[in-house]
């Protein structure tokens, strides 16, 4: 054993950080290189298109030009058509205040005091009762403004958060119906689940547009917008279906057995022991597919609705601003980012916190 | 009788049959609702529909089709459409997000950083936005007149991306086809006699070989080799032509799937247990026989379930097209119906295609899982 090796030698002094995480090897040192280079070009090149040489005010709407940066001046000209769609413009601090409710419903959601069978539901009924309530009016003195004039991000709120509210019961019904121990009930859910989940969200969407009305009579028909939410509420039930089965498989089979030894009823086992475990433990997928399903409202926009994708489209549709595509969906992109970023970031600390054995 | 109430197998066959006998009725209702409705609207049902000629032009199209095409075969145009796209935009993101994968697990912090940022900013932004973004981009491209030229072979215009093609003649392709078949019953008959990278390495090259040996020699005089496009005109003869909506789908669906591959196959190269490569080590492993005979096979092992759903996802989002104009089979699909009413039956193909699309990509990459997974344990 002479010539046993002494342990390695942990370095930690500010140039071996250097060497270990830019210059390892000798084609480390290429690539970062190449990649200094690279993010430097593109980090001058987005900031000066972006900021320094942008084109901020409309008043100077004419120095736009294909040669200068940014021309955000199509933001302050069309970004109340982009936000409200063509909801009547005395009436858009009800579209703003609408959008407000729900977003305080999902931050209020993410806190861990509201994580109760009974809280959240309520919660969530409240804030969409909200939301309807001011959007459409005709209480308390506002004005009617009927969904045909809703429009632009109120509108992918809308479709967002009616999805969730029908969604989510929808889910637990499927998830529950596909483990019962009724063999037809639980095949026959089984074989609504995969299909759906095979076809495109589009497709569905389209059958509950333009289809449904030839094969369902007059008085349950509703409106296109109602149709359609209800078809993604469906979609969505599908997928979340999937999720709930799985953590109502992952609480332990001791617990339903002594439950059911100590005689209590089926509902009370579901809504007091499986539930509750079952959401706990998928969380994260719960809000991954969230996030999921608020990047596919854009879908809707095909079938002939005015959410925000259609709204930036129609902002830059005119002769007027038709060179300012890129901003437009940059604008649009970055909306979006601000949602889905923020809530999937929340679902990884979560994800972080429960791995870590808290919530 | 209230013994017979009471017993469990006799409530749960009630409830069974009650349930059966209100999905039938359902049906039966939806039926009955729609023969009325459809037969006010004076449409024919059934699939005769099929025979007759369309009347309208599909603007993209690997097969010949005009508006005297039936709607059989434009339907079939469709899914074609439909396969063509999905099947480039699964090759070319899992390419890139492979390459994403090996930068985000790498050491060096800056192609950490550039893999992270990538995957941040492409999968938080709708499909459709992106599709929208890049169709944008390309139809404002200059006329190509003034189109961007790379070397003077391919070209970058409004009309889309002109690129160079070998051109085989009918006489080539039935030669290729040849060499395909032999080189795959060489390697059908060569199995347990020698290694498979060997063997598969050796067909892949008998097939270029003969690919060569046709450019070169196989020629009808005065063909040229490869066919590149050239202005004639207002317009590019020659090459290839990759059109706009074609391209943008491409891309955007293209760049919004890497994003969520390179994540499936960073979890799988993550999930790899650090005693194997360790073990690995040990044993005198260099990085790259590590890589390759512990760490992705492994990794593959773990994300191939993940992936099979990702693969039917981006099918599933070729639909995406219709908002640019793209003729996928959807697209298709929903023209139909505008044009002949045939509601029902179309929309019965449009859900049967889906279906069949998908059922296949899951059904390989099950079987393909089935090869790879661990024998001996279930």
């Amino acid at each position: 054993m002479t010539d046993a090796a002494f342990p390695p030698v942990v370095k930690t002094g500010l140039a071996d950080w250097f060497r270990k995480h830019f210059f390892a090897t000798w084609y480390d040192t290429i690539f970062s290189l190449i990649f200094a280079a690279l993010i430097f070009w593109s980090l001058q090149a987005f900031i000066g298109w972006a900021v320094l040489d942008a084109i901020w005010r409309v008043e100077n709407k004419d120095l736009c030009t294909r040669d200068a940066g940014a021309c955000w001046a199509v933001i302050e000209s069309r970004g109340r058509l982009i936000l409200f769609g063509l909801y009547p413009y005395e009436e858009q601090w009800r579209s703003t205040l609408a959008c407000l409710a729900i977003i305080v419903t999902i931050a209020l959601s993410c806190l861990p005091r509201f994580w109760s069978i009974r809280r959240l539901p309520t919660l969530w009924i409240a804030g969409f009762g909200t939301f309807v309530l001011l959007m459409r009016g005709g209480l308390a003195g506002l004005e009617v403004v009927t969904s045909e004039q809703w429009g632009g991000l109120s509108l992918t709120i809308f479709i967002f958060s009616g999805v969730f509210v029908i969604g989510m019961p929808l889910a637990v019904v499927f998830a529950l119906a596909r483990r019962s121990s009724l063999p037809v009930i639980a095949k026959s859910f089984g074989l609504l689940i995969d299909i759906v989940r095979s076809l495109p969200l589009l497709t569905i969407l389209f059958a509950a547009a333009v289809i449904v009305p030839l094969l369902v009579p007059e008085w349950l028909q509703g409106n296109k917008l109602m149709r359609v939410v209800v078809a993604f509420a469906v979609f969505f039930a599908a997928y979340q279906a999937e999720i709930i089965r799985a953590g109502l498989q992952s609480t332990s089979q001791g617990q339903e057995e002594a439950a059911v030894a100590l005689g209590m009823p089926y509902w009370s086992l579901v809504v007091d022991i499986l539930l509750p475990q079952a959401f706990r433990n998928t969380l994260p997928s719960t809000i991954n597919q969230a996030v999921i399903t608020f990047k596919e409202t854009s879908i809707v926009t095909i079938i002939g609705f005015f959410e925000v994708m259609a709204s930036g489209n129609a902002a830059i549709g005119t002769g007027e601003w038709g060179n300012q595509y890129i901003e437009v969906y940059v604008f649009l992109a970055l909306i979006y980012f601000v949602f889905v970023f923020g809530l999937s970031r929340y679902g990884a600390w979560l994800e972080n916190r429960m791995r870590l054995g808290h919530a | 009788m209230s013994q017979l109430l009471a017993s469990q197998k006799f409530r749960s066959a009630v409830l069974q049959g009650g349930f059966v006998v209100a999905v039938i009725a359902l049906i039966v209702s939806i039926i009955l609702v729609g023969q009325r409705n459809i037969a006010d609207q004076g449409i024919a049902t059934g699939f005769g529909f099929l025979e007759r000629t369309t009347g309208w032009p599909v603007n993209f199209s690997i097969i010949e089709v005009t508006g005297r095409s039936t709607y059989a075969r434009v339907l079939w145009a469709g899914l074609l459409n439909t396969m063509l796209v999905g099947f480039i935009t699964l090759f070319l993101a899992t390419l890139l997000g492979l390459a994403l994968a090996l930068m985000r697990v790498s050491n060096n912090t800056l192609m950490k950083l550039t893999g992270t940022t990538y995957v941040e900013v492409f999968r938080n932004v709708p499909v459709i936005l992106q599709v929208f973004f890049w169709y944008a981009i390309l139809t404002h491209l200059p006329s190509p007149k003034q189109a961007y030229s790379l070397a003077d072979v391919a070209f970058l215009s409004n009309r889309g991306l002109m690129l160079p093609i070998p051109s085989l003649s009918g006489a080539d392709l039935i030669w290729l086809v040849g060499a395909i078949a032999v080189a795959g019953v060489a390697v059908w008959f060569t199995r347990g006699r020698l290694v498979a990278s060997r063997r598969w390495s050796m067909a892949a090259g008998f097939i270029a070989l003969v690919f060569i040996l046709l450019l070169v020699a196989g020629r009808e005089p005065g063909a040229g080799l490869i066919s590149t496009p050239e202005l004639k005109g207002l317009r590019f003869k020659g090459g290839l032509t990759l059109k706009p909506e074609f391209t943008a789908l491409l891309i955007g669906l293209t760049l919004f799937g890497a994003s969520y591959i390179g994540e499936i196959i960073r979890g799988g190269l993550l999930s790899v247990d650090r005693g194997k490569l360790e073990a690995g080590r040990a044993l005198g492993f260099s990085t790259f026989q590590i890589n390759r005979l512990i760490r992705i096979p492994l990794a593959f092992r773990a994300m191939l379930p993940a992936l099979t759903n990702q693969y039917i996802w981006l099918m599933k989002g070729t639909t995406v097209g219709i908002a640019i104009g793209y003729p996928d089979y959807f697209a298709i699909v929903s023209t139909s119906i505008n044009q002949s009413g045939q509601t029902l039956e179309l929309l019965a193909l449009l859900m049967g295609g889906f279906i069949l699309i998908n059922y296949s990509i899951g059904f390989a990459m099950n079987r393909l899982n089935e090869r790879i997974k661990l024998k001996g344990r279930s």
